[in-house]
């Protein structure tokens, strides 16, 4: 099992599963978070800062925190 | 009169759409059920007068966030005719959710969909007629940012506003609400049938500038060049402008209210010009400055990149509690903390903001910085200038650090930190030009007051009793002075100092002004007196006070505004007392223990 913060740059991956309470699932859901959905990682700043990840159309940037949250497999 | 709400996503253009239809008639108000203001607008709608008021923009109306909650609880305080909701035609394949969660409520909706450039751009077609009649609801797509497709949405608000007999019941949507709904499967199903969308988007040309202003290591020198310049141009176009309203204001006063006043009591021509008068400038200096921060900061905010800014600051921001985007108006703050604090409302959450109104005070702001060169010419050699100046600035940026770090858990921001990167976008004059003067409007309305009364406060203080000198130790404020001697004789400041802080409560910029009026001497006369006065260890110990306590009146009253709370104004001013005195204490008994 992998999660999201797990992923290098330009790598590509499908959610596999979403671990989080409700508000951040709502949250994570409304920005296209959902189980199936392919994503790739765009950047990942320094000294562990935010990932910018691309879903579909959208380009999000969160916290390892919350990566930590997402699982994922890779393709 | 007919009640219209704007709803949508955050990004989806929807202050640029309530902009270009109320035009510069917006005003902040208050509603029932929250505690935010909302912005809101008369408009003239087929025949009606409508209100329509600027929701927040939400994610998802079942959500936890501040913003969430906020537009549950209008919706199910307020009765309403209409809603407008506004998605983005470029994320429609996910924004849909939002309407038909609204959509199950039960409001008379229209859709709009912004963006129609954008999604022409990016080779999504979209079919608003076949997709009206499955929602059974208007869909019109529009461009918000050159108004195209306007009137038609307008006018299909007016057709559905005369059909509308009765307004929504705010207690049926409460129950409404509370039941969940197969939303997914339907928005799933909408999507596959009615929208196109390519499998990359053709336009690359945000990726493109990403790659340079994200770059790993050129990031954040180029974001510290940009901040640089945009301060640069805010306060080199700022002085020379503040400087042309002073001279007005001056000239206002001495040659029309002077004469006007020269007949009548003294006590009466004080206080109407030193105290009311004085006032008056002292917030119209603030006006330009006010209005070329939010100009620019339009520009970067809608532009996109202020979301960049938090990417490439969060590293570091996140182990004070804070992120990115604090950091913007932290660094803003050193011009002037007045539109720093006011721009504090970019963040959505309310502990991370009020976090970022008590680190604000504390940047050495160009108020500031005139005192600092005058008591620095005074007192320090040429050579040992440039290195005071520098401990200074250390200093502010160290207390602003400390303090986030010390009240990290009491503001702890509860909000997951993920946040969309929209593409970059050029914003239009219009949005750029209103969005100044709608900040300048709310800063009058709410700080004019407050700051007028605080200058004629002050004046009183320095003016009465009536048979002494003014602002000599024998009047209120040198008394005050006086009485908190025990206070201030341990770090250093003497009584004349002491009532050029109570001045400096009204402004950092009148305190070199009022050393000339305690001195009773001016410029280099004033100097030299106070060289013999008070030695270069009071003097740091007086500029380290000065640079930490309490900014100036205006400050304090939109930090009142901003936080809506008075609890919270008085937090900051006892806290920046309580630190500035401390700071100096250790300093002057430090370097007196040294023998200096």
């Amino acid at each position: 099992m992998q999660f999201l913060s797990q992923l290098e740059t330009g790598q590509r991956a499908v959610i596999s599963a979403i671990e989080a309470d409700e508000s951040l699932f709502h949250r994570l859901s409304a920005l296209g978070f959902r189980v199936g959905k392919p994503l790739s990682i765009m950047r990942r700043a320094n000294f562990n800062g935010p990932l910018h990840v691309r879903l579909g159309t959208t380009d999000v940037i969160l916290r390892m925190n919350e990566a930590d949250r997402i699982h994922i497999n890779t393709i | 009169m007919k009640r219209i709400a704007l709803l949508g996503m955050p990004n989806t253009g929807k202050s640029t759409l309530f902009n270009r239809i109320s035009g510069a008639s917006a005003r902040v108000g208050n509603w029932p059920g929250i505690t935010v203001d909302l912005m809101s607008a008369k408009i003239l709608l087929g025949g009606h007068i409508a209100e329509l008021i600027d929701l927040p923009g939400i994610y998802d109306l079942h959500g936890f966030s501040e913003d969430e909650q906020v537009v549950r609880h209008f919706l199910t305080n307020n009765p309403i005719d209409l809603l407008i909701v506004l998605l983005n035609s470029t994320q429609i394949d996910r924004q849909l959710s939002l309407l038909l969660q609204i959509k199950k409520l039960g409001f008379p909706i229209v859709l709009v969909l912004n963006m129609a450039d954008e999604a022409k751009r990016a080779g999504i077609t979209i079919d608003t007629e076949s997709l009206s009649n499955a929602l059974a609801l208007p869909v019109i797509q529009i461009s918000a940012k050159y108004g195209d497709g306007l009137p038609k949405a307008l006018d299909a608000a007016t057709q559905l506003i005369n059909q509308q007999q009765t307004t929504t019941n705010p207690q049926s949507i409460n129950l409404l609400l509370q039941e969940e709904s197969q939303i997914e499967n339907e928005m799933e199903a909408l999507i596959q049938q009615h929208v196109q969308v390519p499998a990359t988007l053709t336009d690359d040309t945000t990726d493109k500038i990403d790659r340079l202003l994200l770059h790993k290591w050129l990031g954040l020198p180029l974001f510290f060049a940009a901040m640089f310049l945009l301060f640069q141009f805010i306060f080199t176009v700022g002085a020379p402008l503040q400087g042309g309203l002073a001279w007005v204001l001056d000239l206002l006063r001495t040659s029309l209210l002077d004469p006007l006043f020269t007949n009548s009591p003294t006590w009466l021509s004080g206080l109407m010009l030193d105290g009311v008068y004085n006032g008056i400038a002292t917030v119209a200096a603030f006006v330009p400055i006010i209005i070329l921060f939010f100009l620019v900061m339009s520009v970067v905010e809608d532009s996109g990149y202020l979301s960049r800014a938090a990417f490439l600051m969060d590293a570091i921001m996140a182990k004070m509690g804070l992120d990115g985007r604090s950091f913007v108006m932290m660094l803003m703050g050193f011009g002037c903390n007045v539109p720093a604090i006011m721009g504090t409302r970019i963040m959505r959450s309310y502990p991370m903001r009020l976090l970022t109104m008590l680190v604000i005070p504390l940047s050495l702001c160009s108020a500031r910085l005139q005192v600092f060169v005058f008591i620095i010419a005074a007192l320090f050699s040429p050579k040992h200038a440039p290195i005071v100046l520098f401990s200074l600035y250390v200093m502010s940026f160290f207390t602003m650090f400390l303090t986030a770090v010390l009240f990290q858990n009491q503001y702890k921001n509860t909000e997951p930190f993920i946040l969309e990167l929209p593409p970059y976008r050029f914003p239009t004059l219009r949005q750029i030009v209103l969005r100044g003067w709608q900040e300048v409007k709310y800063f009058l309305n709410r700080a004019s007051k407050f700051i007028i009364f605080g200058v004629v406060m002050v004046w009183l203080m320095t003016n009465f009793p009536s048979n002494v000198a003014p602002a000599s130790i024998d009047t209120y404020a040198g008394q005050i002075g006086v009485f908190f001697g025990p206070i201030l004789d341990p770090i250093g400041i003497n009584h004349e100092l002491a009532i050029a802080l109570i001045f400096g409560f009204v402004a950092k910029e009148i305190v070199v002004g009022a050393l000339a009026v305690i001195y009773g001497l001016q410029g280099d006369a004033l100097m030299a007196q106070m060289a013999t006065q008070i030695d270069w260890v009071q003097a740091m110990s007086f500029m380290l006070f000065t640079l930490i306590y309490t900014p100036c009146l205006s400050t304090i009253a939109t930090i009142k505004n901003e936080s809506k709370s008075t609890g919270f104004m008085w937090l900051s001013i006892a806290w920046s007392l309580g630190l500035a005195w401390t700071v100096s204490f250790v300093f002057y008994q430090s370097a007196r223990a040294l023998g200096f």
